[in-house]
């Protein structure tokens, strides 16, 4: 019931009564727009050509703020200044927008194009094989990264997540002065720098043990200090979104507080908390000052994150972009590919699992769950 | 207060008191919320206690006035200070007009269908490790702005900020460093703005429309105006964001250590990345200063980001 109604809220109101929108796109339009740049390129071409500028950047960029003032002033003489406005802004924002797409997905396919062949062309020793090179010297691997990886954030994710969510119910249960203090510090700690992290660590842990102080576990207890902000802020918003009438049905029948949230408030939030959770994991997997004083890195097997140098992939694509060979390079490509997979993939889940949660509560994970959640009128 | 034997049924009495499970689950709610503000202070505490040789023993005001960060003898905060800075202010002003783009795009320009698609594409190019940034900045954006950015020093060096001091070398620059950490932080600055502006008022919006609004019109005169506070909650936590970026600065960043106006050459350090680079190898008055440039480094976000989340709720409650 709470989910139909939470979800309704969040499809725009604009759909069901279908208002009059304004055309975007008028065929005068795209005649004003081709014509003013086929004009300003002609112009530019020409000046440029007989000032004699070499083709190049130049020659793009005086395109594009030329072929701009003349459709704005082809526009306003027309159609006047209103509509010029109108039309210069709509087209601001479509390149704006799709600059910023393009930059962004091009990052993305950069590293699927460079670190994809990589992982493919040794596909299972690439994830398995450690980082020394074999006794070929060429069967480099991201293994031990990988197993790091996995163990750091998941004794972070244990450390974090309970206490996030823990806090996160502080904040929206409890009223006092000191809720809203953390509150505070939550907000605040979600910008700490990276490496003020890392650092804090190292000065509290490592330093003082010296050449014994690195771990995967004080790579994990790092990955925390960061982990716990940003979960238990988007925690805060799906628990802040549960509807005060269930909360006060619950107490009105004498539920006791602690059943309350833990009955009613956590299990209403239940989707967009294991959300929060999941963004929480994929956000810090991918921290590399944090664990660069920490983890110790290293190209061998480590398999127990309590004791000794430990790598990771962050820290695994740190150390090989620092390296001459155009192999070791391209290793670290790879691990750059494994570690954008493992963080996106995470991603997806956790949106795939928030929204099944919210639209189909009686879904497969509703099912699995439904077993733990007896109606709270029954105690 | 009526007399309980007077009638039949025992009323309830209402206690203000909690029950005991109800305590400890209090205790066990306090306690998690307090470890986080501990954390907060602890953080602070120790590298003020790391820091606290270099200000006392080595400068004093120096530390906070010097302009060249030389280690052991007198290292000034500025000449990294500055660089951070540097870097986040190309970045937020290259990231916010394409972040609001985007988000005005999302919102009252791409069709409905495509709405939900992009909103969940900008979202997840959020959660990209900025080390994959940093990578791809080092190997493909350094070789890619050269041919722009030796055009901009060239035909726009009369503009006193691309005025530069050494022609010719223009990569590894803070410039460049600004861009890159600008594709960073756009999904964050257009997520947040995008939700603000998706809880402007849709009744005011038709109703520029009605009275023969244009679209824009109803953007500036409407969809702004109302979510202004967002939006500069937004930038706070942006440029928050780009001041502490460590690794894409790390990777891209030349070595140097001194405040320098030619942001398209070599020149200007960086808090994050002097730490990251020197602090393991440092001796302990080293570690001590950097320790307090940390300090200087973490303070700085802190007022950015609080004060983005302060903007940004108060704008909340307006709704």
């Amino acid at each position: 019931m709470v989910e139909i109604l939470a979800d309704r809220e969040s499809v725009s109101p604009l759909q069901p009564d279908r208002p009059n929108r304004k055309r975007p796109v008028s065929r005068d339009g795209v005649i004003d727009l081709v014509g003013a740049a086929v004009a300003s390129l002609a112009a530019v071409w020409l000046v440029l050509s007989l000032a004699g500028v070499k083709f190049g950047f130049g020659y793009v960029f005086c395109w594009a703020v030329v072929s701009y003032a003349l459709y704005g002033v082809l526009v306003w003489r027309r159609d006047g200044v209103l509509i010029m406005k109108e039309r210069l802004a709509t087209v601001s924002i479509w390149t704006g927008g799709v600059i910023a797409l393009v930059a962004l997905l091009g990052v993305v396919a950069y590293v699927v194009a460079k670190g994809f062949p990589e992982v493919y062309d040794s596909f299972p020793q690439f994830l398995v094989n450690d980082t020394t090179g074999g006794k070929s010297g060429v069967a480099f691997g991201v293994g031990p990264a990988i197993v790091g990886t996995l163990e750091q954030v998941g004794i972070a994710a244990l450390i974090s997540i309970p206490i996030a969510f823990l806090t996160a119910t502080y904040i929206v249960e409890s009223r006092s002065t000191l809720a809203r203090l953390v509150q505070n510090t939550v907000d605040a700690m979600t910008g700490t720098p990276s490496i003020i992290a890392g650092l804090f660590i190292y000065i509290l842990w490592v330093y003082p043990h010296g050449v014994n102080g690195r771990s995967g576990f004080v790579a994990a207890i790092t990955l925390s200090v960061m982990m716990i902000p940003v979960t238990c802020r988007a925690a805060l918003e799906v628990i802040r979104v549960v509807p005060g009438s269930l909360r006060e049905a619950a107490l009105a029948i004498g539920a006791p507080q602690w059943r309350v949230a833990l009955r009613i408030v956590l299990p209403t939030a239940r989707a967009g908390l294991i959300t929060a959770a999941i963004l929480g994991v994929a956000r810090t997997a991918g921290e590399t000052a944090e664990v660069l004083f920490t983890a110790g890195g290293g190209p061998h097997y480590n398999w127990n994150p309590f004791h000794g140098e430990q790598d990771d992939l962050p820290l695994r694509i740190y150390e090989q972009v620092f390296q001459p060979s155009a192999k070791a390079i391209s290793v670290g490509w790879g691990a750059a590919f494994v570690l954008m997979t493992l963080v996106l993939t995470l991603f997806i889940l956790a949106r795939l699992l928030g929204r099944g949660g919210s639209r189909r509560s009686f879904s497969l994970w509703g099912f699995i769950t439904s077993w733990r959640r007896s109606p709270p009128v029954s105690e | 207060m009526a007399d309980p034997e007077s009638v039949d049924e025992t009323p309830l009495v209402l206690k203000h008191s909690l029950t005991g499970p109800d305590r400890v689950f209090r205790v066990l709610l306090a306690t998690s919320g307090a470890i986080v503000f501990v954390v907060l202070i602890s953080i602070l505490a120790f590298l003020a206690y790391k820091g606290w040789w270099a200000l006392t023993n080595s400068l004093r005001l120096h530390f906070f006035t010097g302009t060249v960060w030389s280690t052991p003898l007198h290292p000034g905060v500025l000449g990294i200070l500055v660089g951070s800075v540097l870097i986040a202010l190309i970045a937020i002003t290259v990231a916010l007009p394409i972040a609001l783009s985007i988000a005005l795009m999302i919102n009252e320009y791409a069709p409905v269908r495509l709405r939900g698609w992009l909103t969940g594409l900008v979202d997840l190019l959020a959660v990209i490790p900025s080390i994959v940034f940093g990578f791809w900045g080092l190997e493909a954006l350094n070789v890619y702005v050269r041919a722009p950015v030796t055009w901009i020093a060239e035909h726009l060096g009369f503009i006193p900020i691309f005025r530069t001091t050494e022609p010719g070398n223009y990569s590894d620059s803070v410039f460049i460093c600004g861009l890159i950490v600008a594709i960073m932080i756009i999904p964050v600055v257009a997520s947040v703005s995008r939700e603000v502006m998706a809880q402007a008022p849709r009744d005011a919006v038709e109703a520029a429309y009605g009275l023969g609004g244009t679209r824009w019109g109803s953007i500036t005169d409407v969809i702004l105006p109302f979510s202004r506070n967002g939006i500069v909650g937004g930038t706070l936590l942006g440029i928050s964001r780009a001041l502490g970026e460590t690794m894409a600065v790390v990777l891209v960043l030349s070595n140097n250590n001194q405040v320098s106006k030619a942001i398209l050459g070599p020149g200007n350090g960086d808090i994050a990345k002097q730490i990251a680079d020197t602090f393991p190898v440092s001796d302990i008055h080293g570690q001590s200063e950097l320790a307090l440039a940390g300090l200087t480094l973490f303070a700085t976000t802190l007022v950015f980001s609080l004060g983005g989340r302060l903007v940004a709720r108060r704008s909340v409650g307006q709704s």
